[in-house]
This record gives structure tokens, sequence and C-alpha cells, in this order.
């Protein structure tokens, strides 16, 4: 039996690194041998027993299994189960630990095995260089890449440094060809009301301003809060009005005091000003996201907006740490199922709520500790029970009415809910008095607070698209609708019928 | 129960920092805030239940009993009998580990203890900060080139 121990130190948070080491498929993006890797079957890349099967940079091919994941001790390890060479029985593990007087990262890697006798000193020379001292550098210079913006870090905007337009520029005219500019197919608002009120209409598009682009949609973002616009209960809408904070497309025209974006560029929102459901549309750019070719329309459009709020949900309304228990209402849905596989993530215990088997089904397989359909089960009571009486740290509400009082009974001391967002109907009116029975902080974060300046917002678009590249988050594919089926979308979204994200499609 | 971790790199292989830190009553050869220390009853400072009562450069006083120490892992935990901090089932560790890359050393000193609630984040400092972190330094400094 040989044994090889490697270790360094990284100049990057504990965080970072761990993001890279952690996905079991992700070292053929970073380790120089490695050309491909994927995962056998359908599991996910954390789940113990998982088998990756890749390929070397030289034509080898190699099958290792996970054997442990822990991201309390940010430590993996995994054994050989097929190599072109003998290391017999192989098991290797790496770990990592924070440096806490500065932000550097320890990271070990060490393993045993047994070489036939002749080949032995090769064999530790190959695992000691080749594998863990290229790994270790390749991981250092992938970093210091990223902080100095690599093509594979999101690009948030551009326009952060966009000098002030001003009135004296003359209005050049954008490079529109000539009959598109004048209308464009949009579901307007007209009165306040349901689904029936999202009506198809041709309206007039003007130029665009010298400090706006104009876009063309490809994919529309379905949210909830859309329903809130059209039923008047965010005023963000003044009907008649089009709905919409969230879609993907590509810049046809540019105005004449905008820099950092040209047309043909392939760009994404989930912001403020409404006016997403229509095939073109102006905007100032300063909240336009760049998409890098990674990311499909399809991803940007169902992911970007419950992305970002899943981000500071967890990362900033509350900071979710390792062994927290976290509870997560409508667990299947967009921003649910983020949440319940990001939480996780971070260390937390998860518990969803679902209002179906089906949906109960999904959420496992995001990682879940616990399910619970709320239907069948008093959720408080069961929060109570799993915990051992002690409940939950933090709640996430989306669902309002129906869960907020139950959400209230489920945490536990010092217990915090965020209720962001109201699908069954407001939460109505609460006498605070009654939580200091249990310290509790009530949050009610507005979306536009945490990401209506290119400053707010780039740290959560940084965050997401880490996060959707390291596996650490999936967007299932949407659900597509026609932009003229936009009322039907919003039924069925309001129908609890749907799991994971609706777009709309041009 | 509350729980501090610090870890700092020292720039020396890790046989050489062990040398020092491995010595249970060697804290005023290096921990820049520790006057004075004896071994009790007159026993050896690598003798497991051992007592060191030791003085701090402020007057404190504190009673720590060595709990384990590992010439093959590089590490040492120690609980507190005696101290002025108010700190109850305090256990700490302090372990190295070689850093191959460069043949330095990782150093990481941790402590879980029991405390009032409103003194929970004093104590986290003064115990992280103020006595881990500080003598790491003093220890880094003391192998700096």
């Amino acid at each position: 039996m040989v044994r090889v121990f490697q270790s360094t130190i990284i100049d990057a948070p504990i965080d970072q690194v761990w993001a890279i080491l952690r996905d079991f498929n992700g070292h053929d993006r970073w380790h120089p041998a490695i050309a491909f890797s994927e995962i056998e079957g359908d599991d996910p890349i954390d789940a113990v027993g998982s088998v990756r099967h890749f390929r070397l940079a030289d034509g080898g091919e190699l099958r290792e299994q996970l054997l442990a994941l822990s991201d309390k001790d940010r430590r993996l390890s995994y054994c050989l189960l097929e190599a072109p060479v003998p290391l017999m029985g192989y098991v290797a593990s790496v770990r990592l630990k924070p440096v806490t007087d500065g932000n550097a990262t320890f990271w070990e890697w060490r393993s045993e095995f047994n070489p036939p006798a002749h080949r032995r000193d090769e064999l530790v020379k190959l695992v000691t260089e080749g594998i863990y001292q290229a790994g270790f550098a390749a991981v250092r210079t992938l970093l210091r890449g990223r902080s100095v913006g690599s093509p594979i870090d999101a690009r948030p905007s551009q326009a952060v440094a966009a000098p002030a337009p001003s009135v004296s520029v003359p209005r050049v005219l954008p490079t529109v060809t000539p009959g598109q500019a004048a209308t464009t197919r949009a579901i307007v608002v007209e009165r306040y009301g349901g689904p029936e009120e999202l009506q198809l209409r041709e309206i007039g598009l003007p130029q665009p301003t010298p400090n706006e682009v104009q876009i063309r949609h490809t994919v529309i973002g379905v949210n909830f809060i859309d329903v809130y616009c059209r039923t008047g209960y965010f005023d963000l809408l003044q009907p008649p009005g089009v709905p919409g904070m969230e879609a993907a497309g590509v810049i046809e025209a540019v105005g004449s005091a905008v820099s950092g974006f040209s047309v043909g560029d392939r760009v994404a929102y989930a912001c403020p000003p409404v006016g997403a459901y229509c095939e073109r549309r102006n905007m100032v750019p300063d909240l336009l996201v760049q998409l890098s070719d990674d990311i499909s329309d399809d991803i940007a459009a169902a992911g970007l907006l419950k992305g970002i709020a899943a981000s500071f949900l967890l990362h900033d309304v509350h900071v979710v740490r390792p062994g927290e228990i976290v509870l997560i209402h409508a667990a299947a849905g967009g921003v649910g199922q983020l949440l319940v596989q990001w939480a996780r993530y971070l260390g937390a215990t998860v518990i969803a709520t679902v209002s179906s088997d089906d949906k109960a089904r999904i959420v496992e397989r995001l990682g879940a500790h616990h399910v619970i359909v709320y239907s069948r089960e008093n959720f408080a009571e069961a929060v109570m029970r799993l915990t051992g009486g002690a409940g939950a740290d933090v709640a996430y509400d989306a669902v309002g009415n129906d869960t907020f009082g139950g959400s209230l009974a489920a945490l536990g001391i010092r217990g915090h809910l965020v209720s962001f967002g109201q699908a069954s109907g407001p939460v109505g009116n609460w006498d605070i008095g009654r939580f200091s029975s249990k310290s509790v902080t009530i949050s009610r974060p507005n979306y536009a607070h945490y990401t209506d300046t290119p400053q707010k917002l780039a740290p959560q678009l940084n965050r997401f698209f880490a996060a959707l590249r390291q596996g650490v988050i999936k967007v299932e594919p949407p659900r597509h609708y026609d932009l003229a089926a936009a009322s039907e979308a919003h039924r069925d979204l309001e129908s609890r019928q749907t799991t994971g994200a609706l777009v709309l499609t041009v | 129960m509350t729980k501090v971790y610090v870890s700092s790199v020292i720039p020396a292989p890790a046989a050489e920092v062990w040398k020092l830190v491995r010595n249970f009553n060697g804290l005023p050869g290096w921990a820049p805030f520790v006057a004075e220390s004896r071994i009790e009853q007159n026993a050896q400072a690598d003798q497991i239940g051992c007592i060191r009562s030791f003085t701090l450069k402020d007057g404190g006083r504190i009673r720590e009993r060595l709990l384990a120490l590992s010439d093959y892992d590089l590490s040492c935990s120690y609980a507190i009998l005696e101290s002025p901090m108010a700190v109850e089932n305090y256990v700490a560790t302090l372990s190295l580990t070689p850093i191959t890359d460069g043949n330095l050393t990782l150093a990481e000193w941790q402590a879980e203890f029991d405390c009032a609630p409103d003194r929970e984040a004093t104590l986290m400092q003064q115990i992280g900060t103020g006595v881990f972190q500080t003598a790491l330094t003093a220890l880094k400094n003391r192998f700096g080139r």
C-alpha cells in the first residue's frame, strides 16, 4: 500500500474553490489531463454512488465512483473502478479548509493504492505530479482567470460605465430595417382582472431613444409577479399596459448614447419596467445581461428572475448557514426548485412542502431532505416532528394566505419568516406582539430593492450564473406557450398545476 | 454549543512548528499574551491529563488540562478548568497539517464551549481573534523569513 499526500494553498475564498471541486463531473473543465467527462445514468453529480466516466487527453478511459461527499467538511472521496493503469484499490479524497487570516483556502488531496512493485515509483509520480500537482495549478489558473473576467463568467451590463446621455447629442436613426419599427405584437392588459384580460394586440413601437436599445424577444419568462401586475395587486402596471419583467432576445438597434451593446448581442433581463410580453421593445440597457454562448435563451428566460430572487433570498435576505433548517413552500415551483437545490448546497437541512405526490417526487429528486404534502398533513406539526421540536431557522413562503400562520408556527426560537409572495392571497393583518413568543423576524423583500442598480444586480448575477455552471442548481427546461396564449399560461400558473418555469415564445 | 475556528499558514515545515507547539508548558515561548506557565503536580508536559497553570500578561490566570496529544496527527487538545472568561465545557484543539506545496504548515485552532447567550459574540471575538489568531500570527512572525 502506498499513500500519496499533497496539499497547497489557493488564494481564493473556500466557497469558490469548493464550488469547483464539489462538482464530481466538473473536472474536465479544469484538469488538463481530462478531455471529457460524464456521469453514468441519470444520477445527479452530488449523489453518493454516482459514477463519472471520463476520457484523458491521451485517450485512456477511466471510471470513478463517488464514495462520500460532505458540504460540512468540504470533503469528497472517490474510488477508481476502471483505469488503463494498475492503480489497484485506489481510494482518494479531497478536502478543503479555510485559512481565516485572509481569504485563502487550504486544499489537500490524498490517496492510497496498491501498485505492482515494479511500477510503484512511476505510478506514485503520476498521481503526485500528473494528477494532484497539475490539478492544483489548473484550479489556481482557473480562479485567477475568473478574477479578471474570463468568458465563462456572467458578464453584467457593460452599460455601468456608459456616459450619461447628453441632450445635445443628435438622434441617430437606429439600424432597424424599414417596416419593423412601426408596430409589434404584444399582450395588453386593458383593465385589471383575470387571465382573460391578457389580450393580443398590435401596438406602436417607436424608435429607441438615444439611451435605449431595441430588443427582439425570443423567449419571455412568466412569473407570479406578472399575475400581481395583471390583477392590480402591484401597481407596476398601469392599464392599458404590457406586463412581463423577464425575457431573452437579441439587440436589433442601439441608441446613439448607449455604449457596451451592439446589434446582434444576445441579452436577457429580469427587471422593471414591465413590458416583456411582446415581440419587440425598447429599454434602457442598465440592467441588461449579455448572455454567453453556454446559456440558452430558454434557460435565461426561465431562470433569470427566479435565479436572482433565489440568490438574494438565500444570501442577503437571510444568510443560509450550514446546518440550518430551511422550510421552503411551493418547492416544485420555479423559485422553489432553485431554493431547494441551492439551500441544500449551502449545507442546510431542507424541508419542502408541495401540494401533490407528483410534485413531492420532483422535489425529492432535487435533494430536499424531507418533503411534506401539505394537502394531507399539517406542515407546521410535521416540521416540529422532523426537527425534534426545534422548528425551522428560516421559512421561505411565497404562498401567502394559506401558509403564513403555519410558517410562523413551524419556526423555531429566533426563526426568520421570509414572505416573498402571496400566491394564495394576501397574508392579512397580524399583531406583531405575538411574534415575541419566539422572537420571530419577518422579512418582506421587494425584488427591485435588491436588483435595481447595476451595482446591486452584478453580485446576484455572478452568483446565479456560477451556480448554474457548476451544477449547483439546474433550471429545468421550461414549459412553452405561444405569446398569444399568455392567458392560458397565467391560468395554468395560478391553478398550481405546473412545475418549474413557464415561458412564452415569440 | 459555540464553535470558534481560526487557521493560518505558517512559513515553516510542520515538523519544525510542531517541535515548538507540542510543548504544553511552552506558551510563554511564543504566545505573546502569556507571562508564565507551569505544570501542576510535577507532571510531564506531554503526560495526558496533566494540568498547565499559566498567567496572562494582563494578570488573568488560566488552568487547562491536556486531553490528547498526537505526534502522528500533530494535534493537541485541552479543556479549560478555570479561567476569567465565564465559559463552560470548553475544549480546544490545536493541530498542524503539512502543506506539501512549498513545505509550509497549516495551523488550525478550534474550540467549542457553552456560555451565556449575550456573551457569545464577545467571547467568540475574544477567543478567536484575541487569543487564537493573535498567537498564530506570532507563530507566523517567529518563522517568518
